[in-house]
């Protein structure tokens, strides 16, 4: 029975008893049922709830209510100061903290006309992010096995982010929320013993990945549950806004690191990794899984050259100190943060607190595309959907 | 003989009626497994976390008792103390049978169980019939609590339950019937006998089909006691918790012991099928051993506990591994895959029987194997291509994969 025809139906001929249903091809009907997915569920990652209408288990639709975690972000950062505002990024995508704060922090510093951000605080800002993308991506991959049912593999993920954790302690004072990236460079400087942490860190990590592949990657279990189920068709992708990981899974090549290098970026050399279809269809679950995989890899070879050459120097720009108070302007700018692009629009009107800012979460655009691509799935097909999209609720809703 | 003097007074003296002594060998024996299925629940539970926790780089419990081992029995005091809540549009009735029928369903197929030669409650010439019909009867608790919890999702948990028991009875029982076939009894009493002697006389040795057997009777146990990669009627990241979503305290506790005795029940069961039983598959230990009854019994229950153990390991070790499968696909595997392959088994292994020229006196002589020794070393090499050929050969499509190499390649 095709997903279309799950929709449409039609009464059945007299003669039939009352309630039962006759869909298009003739088959007889059992009723819906309409399910309250969440927003305390174990696979919704947060608090996002999804009302499911379900025949059997069949998923006939599904209708993602979000707003639990709406914490009014882009009105406190109209009451606060600017520098106090970076520390409300944090807790927007509370997974990648980091890229929250660049993203902000990079649209204070286009206000300013001729800031020049140091070298060494640009290295410091590319090494935080990738380390923190890894992180990011060790956990959606974690979660993501658990949601597929196998739990073992999310312990392995925490004990390797577990050391990414350590790292980011060591360099800001904080574990998760790290209001560490600042408008015109970082917080605090990182001294040699740090780099070399940092390095080992790479090394270390790079075998792991077999781990991954043995657990999942490679296991025909886990390849039967995410081939072919939720494929996100490159062009559904566009329309949706779907950007990050669940854009590239689609087989489209946009990461702005490459094509509007912010930082530094483009002098790194990386690849764009994009899903190819090799579990079954293009843009299915199993290819955005493996776009996070490998984008772990590009990250460390990212981490590897920064580490390797990152200068001396100032790791924070003389030219703003105590109450930022940018000129009168408006800026936009976006990064390519773990999720997909994180944009921040702000306007200032020459005051320490900004006059508006407008956040553009990626988790927002990419939950959009849930009941598009989970029609006609099976109930543990959503569920593994929802764990590919890699949802983060407190980016979602603000 | 009776392993219990107390049962062996009862069942040896004459002035004793039919119903005391019923009621006596029913109590003594009751009181037995009782105390064997809580106290293997325990350590069960117990061994799953250690053995989870360890597959996770982790410790696990450590705080009650040496390495932890007394930490179940702690969490079985939290829920004997907790609240026993019956949800508010619960059918009150089935929500309090559901976990008496999942427990009983368990509890019963002790009855057949042997754990030595002579420590059976009965030995019936149909036990491995009697066995997989009370093995459903825990399904019933299961679909039970379910339906009677007014709770979608443990509804959800109970039609997947009801829907993966018509799946894997089916490819279960055609393992029963081909063991049946071979060792030439139903009794399970009789099986292990059969399979006295050397390791290569068990019956997983028996004949090329048999390895396969007993491999498409241990995935479908792997269903009935659903553990993962099976454990879709309790999918904890889909359903919450699937049927006992609704349960607390005790009740949900005797799920617990339910689930973790039916691991023992299906594992015992494959021993016995399989794995030679109480035999330690040395001939001349089991010869010596057999001189005395004591021995024979306290050697054998010992024996056949551990083989069963071993395999419960082999369930915990499985769980800690793999993803879960969906329900199309426990339905495709198991009427798909293990019918056929079970069919082709059965016949392959009567023909055996049958070829070999089972002499006249078919009841007596049958168990004797035919072809005994290009039957076992077949066997054998069966069982090892099999073990051994799959995990080189799904290591190799491993490795071969292109997504494998694009994952591992490196800058």
């Amino acid at each position: 029975m095709s997903s279309e025809a799950a929709r449409t139906l039609t009464p059945v001929p007299a003669g039939l008893s009352r309630g039962r249903m006759l869909d298009q091809d003739g088959d007889l009907r059992t009723e819906e049922m309409l399910l309250n997915m969440g927003p305390q569920h174990p696979a919704t990652h947060g608090v996002l709830r999804v009302v499911v209408r379900t025949d059997g288990e069949m998923v006939i639709d599904c209708e993602p209510h979000v707003g639990y975690l709406h914490r009014c972000f882009e009105k406190h950062c109209e009451s606060v100061s600017i520098l106090q505002s970076v520390l409300y990024t944090d807790r927007l995508d509370y997974l990648t903290a980091m890229g929250n704060n660049w993203g902000f922090s990079m649209a204070i510093e286009k206000l300013f006309p001729d800031l020049v951000i140091p070298e060494r605080a640009q290295y410091i800002r590319i090494i935080c992010q990738e380390l923190n993308r890894i992180a990011s991506h060790l956990l959606a991959i974690g979660t993501y096995g658990m949601d597929i049912g196998a739990i073992t593999p999310f312990l392995y993920c925490f004990r390797e982010r577990e050391k990414i954790l350590s790292i980011f302690e060591a360099i800001c004072g904080q574990r998760l929320n790290y209001n560490y990236i600042r408008p015109g460079g970082v917080a605090y400087d990182v001294d040699d013993r740090m780099v070399q942490t940092i390095k080992d860190f790479c090394a270390y990590f790079r075998p792991k990945a077999l781990e991954y592949d043995d657990l999942l990657s490679k296991n025909d279990i886990f390849i039967r549950r995410t081939a072919k189920v939720g494929v996100l068709r490159p062009e559904t992708a566009i329309q949706y806004g779907c950007t990050g990981p669940v854009l590239r899974g689609s087989g489209l090549a946009r990461d702005l690191r490459r094509d509007m290098p912010y930082g530094i970026y483009d002098r790194f050399d990386f690849d764009v990794v994009v899903g190819q279809g090799e579990a079954g269809a293009l843009g299915d679950c199993y290819d955005r899984y493996i776009v996070r995989i490998r984008e772990m890899e590009q990250s460390l070879r990212i981490v590897e050259q920064a580490a390797a050459k990152i200068p001396g120097g100032e790791y924070r720009s003389p030219k703003i100190k105590g109450k930022i108070r940018p000129p009168k302007g408006e800026a936009y700018t976006r990064i390519e943060n773990s999720r997909g692009e994180l944009g921040f629009y702000v306007v200032s009107d020459g005051k320490d607190i900004a006059y508006r800012v407008k956040c553009r979460a990626p988790s927002f655009h990419n939950i959009s595309v849930i009941p598009e691509i989970s029609r006609g799935s099976m109930v543990a097909d959503l569920i593994a959907i929802i764990g590919s999209m890699d949802i983060v609720l407190g980016e979602v809703d603000r | 003989m009776e392993f219990f003097t107390f049962v062996g007074w009862l069942l040896d003296n004459p002035d004793a009626g039919f119903l005391p002594k019923f009621i006596g060998v029913a109590a003594a024996w009751a009181v037995g497994i009782t105390v064997f299925v809580s106290v293997a629940a325990l350590f069960f539970v117990w061994l799953e976390r250690k053995v989870s926790a360890h597959i996770q780089c982790r410790l696990g419990p450590m705080e009650v008792g040496p390495h932890g081992v007394l930490q179940t029995l702690a969490d079985g005091l939290k829920l004997l103390a907790k609240e026993d809540i019956i949800p508010e549009g619960a059918d009150r009735f089935l929500f309090a049978l559901a976990p008496i029928l999942a427990f009983a369903g368990t509890f019963v197929s002790f009855a057949v169980l042997p754990f030595g030669p002579d420590l059976v409650i009965a030995d019936l010439d149909l036990g491995i019939f009697f066995l997989a019909a009370v093995g459903s009867l825990e399904a019933i608790g299961v679909i039970a609590a379910g339906w009677a919890s007014n709770n979608k999702w443990s509804l959800f948990g109970s039609v997947r339950a009801a829907t993966q028991v018509v799946s894997y009875e089916i490819p279960m029982g055609i393992a029963f019937v081909t063991v049946a076939v071979v060792a030439g009894t139903l009794s399970l009493n009789g099986m292990v006998e059969s399979q006295n002697g050397m390791f290569w006389n068990w019956l997983v040795f028996r004949n090329p089909f048999m390895p396969i057997v007993f491999i498409s009777y241990y995935i479908a146990s792997l269903a009935e006691c659903k553990r993962a990669p099976f454990d879709l009627p309790e999918a904890e990241s889909e359903l919450v918790s699937g049927f006992h979503t609704e349960y607390s305290g005790m009740r949900f506790g005797i799920f617990f012991i339910a689930e973790y005795a039916a691991m023992y029940v299906v594992s015992a069961l494959a021993v016995v099928m399989f794995l030679g039983g109480w035999y330690t598959g040395i001939a001349p230990v089991d010869a010596w051993v057999a001189k005395s009854a004591l021995l024979a019994n306290l050697v054998g229950a010992i024996v056949l506990i551990t083989k069963s153990f071993a395999l419960v390991f082999l369930q915990m070790w499985l769980r800690w591994t793999l993803p879960r499968i969906r329900l199309d696909q426990m339905m495709y595997l198991c009427l798909k895959v293990m019918v056929p392959i079970g069919m082709v088994c059965l016949i392959g292994a009567a023909l055996w029987q049958g070829i070999a020229g089972v002499p006249a006196d078919l009841m007596g002589d049958s168990q004797r194997p035919a072809f005994p020794v290009v039957g076992s070393i077949s066997g054998l090499v069966c069982f090892l291509v099999a073990t051994v050929g799959g995990w080189i050969w799904v290591r190799g499509a491993i490795r071969g994969t292109k997504s494998y190499q694009l994952a591992n390649y490196k800058s």
